[in-house]
């Protein structure tokens, strides 16, 4: 009975599969049959989370509430909610389809997804909780002239915001396309709606849990997995191996360093990106905010490296089993061909994976949790993009810091909603568009442009005003033109036969540009600002040490 | 929060003090991740031949995976290191700063 129905599933798949495949464009995925498995753990999900916004709405008051929680979330929740922004659906299907068909190579790119951690917390992570308040602009514009760089930082945000939004949306939509066999369109509103209704209602409160809920889940879900999978070959990562290998195309090959590594420049430029461009991402930084000190912020990222860590281990390792577990089974290749084109396309493999191992049940789960990712991420995108208008451009550009807590809150709630009904346009606009270099393009930005003001405003004295703003101008342009002259947008999307940029990846050279410009233009500056900025060092410089005149937790 | 209170902090020698150990400590951290990684980078890059190395004789494993391992577990482990000699002896030395600034 039960192989019967496997059958009939199969073969539901694979004609749905193929019946889009002739008239497909790249990369948009086929819509399945209805999984009503996966959406019945989508919707308990959804039902708990919605509990705990109504339950955080009651204690989201003030702008504080709103924005960081009140600086009352512990270091041991934030670390699980800074995880759970790191272990995207990108990480959980990528990283483990990069491992099934690359081998050991996609373990060596997810030690460059890890190792930034570290380095935020060595470098960064106590300052940033002792000089910001909500925002990252709060941080950069500390001594440097407010309407400048506030305004800057503010769009810098919103424009890694944005572009990470259309990713995460794109992804909801082709994702659910497959897993829950719902309309594109209907998964984007659904994404859309759901966020804005976690934010505008619940604040850092809501985003932060459903943040800690998701991060719980994905690791007990890798987790169980990988129990289950491995059980399969003895608990020895050994005989994976030896089974992988012999039944690779590639054989041997991808227990070593192989082709995707083969261009060590863009590599390095990749890793450098997501090093610092990690270190540059608003709904990341924000996330030092909301917890009451120094102590507490640095705890949190222990825990989050820990997590983070495990978990890339966790899914390299399932990748490396699904060459064995799926890459054999033609119950997971359209048209049951073993090696032709696998079922939902090349991110699927660990997914075909839960349900070899767990059953239907559990692939469902798996399918829930992913989704789930999504919205999580979306809602902390959004907050962040809700406090880059509010707090940054509204109550401290427009307004001077003279709107009161009540208009304040109003702003970011509109913001919030207008956030919601741009993201669900853009990602229906994007939908057929090959949106890869859009994740290159949004780290790019953040590391060349929030990244370099961020940390020169706390570490180097000699910055002025119009170096940062100059500078970081000349981050966000030189990596918005590698991007455009790359394969990825020069060829792939305007149709030119050669890339003039031959790399992939902008950061290599668009973080020093930056760097350069803005060391040149604050040492050229002699103007009165200048002297202002420079001044404003030593105290700025006390208070990150230190944490005297810190943003405090709030009262509850 | 006054500008006195920075002043005072400033004046203070022992603030020079655990400002230095602390950069140190960070830097030298920061140092040894970017190292072990950007080291293994380049074995990827000029050497990929050592990371083909098998683990045992026979074995499919290659040495690769337990280096990737180390490189996550290590980090992870200095992470460790970090909070806990900063949550606890240099917190101790700036509360000492903060409470002679504030008197």
């Amino acid at each position: 009975m039960i192989n019967r129905k496997h059958l009939i599933g199969a073969a539901l798949l694979a004609l749905a599969g193929a019946g889009a495949f002739a008239a497909d464009a790249v990369g948009a995925a086929q819509k399945q049959p209805l999984n009503l498995t996966a959406i019945g753990m989508f919707f308990i999900f959804v039902v708990a989370t919605m509990g705990i916004t109504y339950w955080a709405a009651s204690r989201t008051k003030s702008t504080a509430d709103f924005y960081t929680a009140g600086g009352g979330i512990s270091g041991f929740q934030n670390g699980l909610a800074i995880a759970g922004d790191y272990m995207s659906a990108a990480t959980l299907l990528g990283l483990s389809a990069l491992t099934f068909s690359k081998g050991l190579d996609g373990f060596i790119y997810a030690i460059g997804f890890f190792v930034g951690w570290p380095v935020i917390l060595f470098l960064m992570a106590e300052r940033l909780r002792n000089l910001g308040k909500f925002t990252f602009a709060d941080i950069a514009s500390y001594r440097l002239d407010q309407g400048t760089i506030r305004t800057f930082a503010a769009f810098g945000s919103l424009t890694v915001v944005c572009f990470y939004l259309i990713v995460q949306m794109v992804g909801a939509g082709q994702l659910i396309k497959l897993l829950f066999g719902l309309d594109y369109a209907t998964a984007v509103v659904v994404v859309g709606v759901l966020m804005v209704i976690y934010v505008t209602f619940g604040g850092m409160i809501a985003t932060t849990w459903v943040q800690i809920i998701k991060a719980c889940l994905m690791l007990f879900g890798g987790t169980v997995l990988l129990f289950l999978s491995m059980s399969q070959f003895g608990f020895s990562l050994e005989e994976v191996a030896k089974k992988a290998v012999e039944v690779h195309k590639d054989g041997i090959k991808i227990m070593g360093p192989g082709s995707l590594m083969a261009d060590p420049v863009t590599a390095v430029s990749l890793s450098l990106g997501l090093v610092f461009g990690t270190a540059g991402l608003p709904h990341i930084m924000m996330r030092f905010f909301t917890v009451p000190n120094a102590k507490e912020a640095r705890k949190s990222v222990f825990v989050a490296s820990g997590c983070i860590g495990y978990f890339f281990m966790v899914v390299c390792a399932l990748g490396l089993i699904a060459i064995t577990i799926v890459g054999t089974n033609p119950e997971f290749y359209e048209g049951g061909v073993v090696g032709g084109k696998i079922i939902g396309g090349g991110n699927m493999p660990v997914m075909h994976l839960s349900k070899a191992v767990g059953g239907n049940l559990f692939l469902g789960f798996m399918s829930a949790v992913a989704f789930a990712t999504i919205l999580a991420v979306v809602s902390g995108l959004a907050l962040a993009g809700a406090s880059a208008i509010a707090h940054d451009i509204y109550a401290r550009v427009i307004c001077k810091g003279s709107a009161t807590e009540t208009q304040e809150m109003r702003v970011s709630k509109i913001a919030t909603i207008g956030l919601g009904v741009v993201a669900v346009l853009l990602g229906i606009l994007f939908e057929k568009q090959n949106i890869a270099f859009l994740v290159g393009l949004t780290f790019g930005i953040a590391a060349s442009t929030n990244f370099p003001i961020l940390i020169l405003s706390m570490y180097w004295r000699g910055l002025t005003t119009r170096g940062a703003l100059l500078g970081g101008l000349a981050g966000l342009i030189s990596a918005v033109t590698f991007v455009v002259l790359s394969k990825a947008v020069w060829v792939v999307v305007l149709g030119n036969a050669q890339a003039i940029f031959p790399y992939e990846q902008p950061a290599l050279f668009s973080m020093p540009l930056a760097f350069f410009f803005t060391w040149l233009f604050s040492v050229t500056d002699s103007s009165a600002r200048a002297k202002i900025d420079k001044a404003g060092f030593d105290d700025q410089y006390v208070r990150s040490q230190t944490g005297i005149g810190a943003a405090s937790a709030s009262a509850h | 929060m006054s500008a006195d209170i920075y002043k005072k902090v400033r004046a203070n020698p022992r603030f020079a003090e655990l400002e230095g150990k602390r950069s140190r400590f960070a830097y030298l951290l920061t140092a040894i991740v970017m190292a072990s990684y950007y080291g293994m980078m380049a074995l990827v890059a000029f050497a990929p031949e050592v990371l083909r190395t098998p683990i045992s004789e026979g074995g499919m494993l290659t040495i690769g995976v337990p280096i990737g391992a180390a490189i996550i577990i290590g980090s992870w482990l200095l992470t460790g290191w970090f909070v806990s000699r900063s949550n606890g002896e240099f917190d101790q030395m700036n509360n000492e700063i903060i409470r002679e600034a504030s008197k």
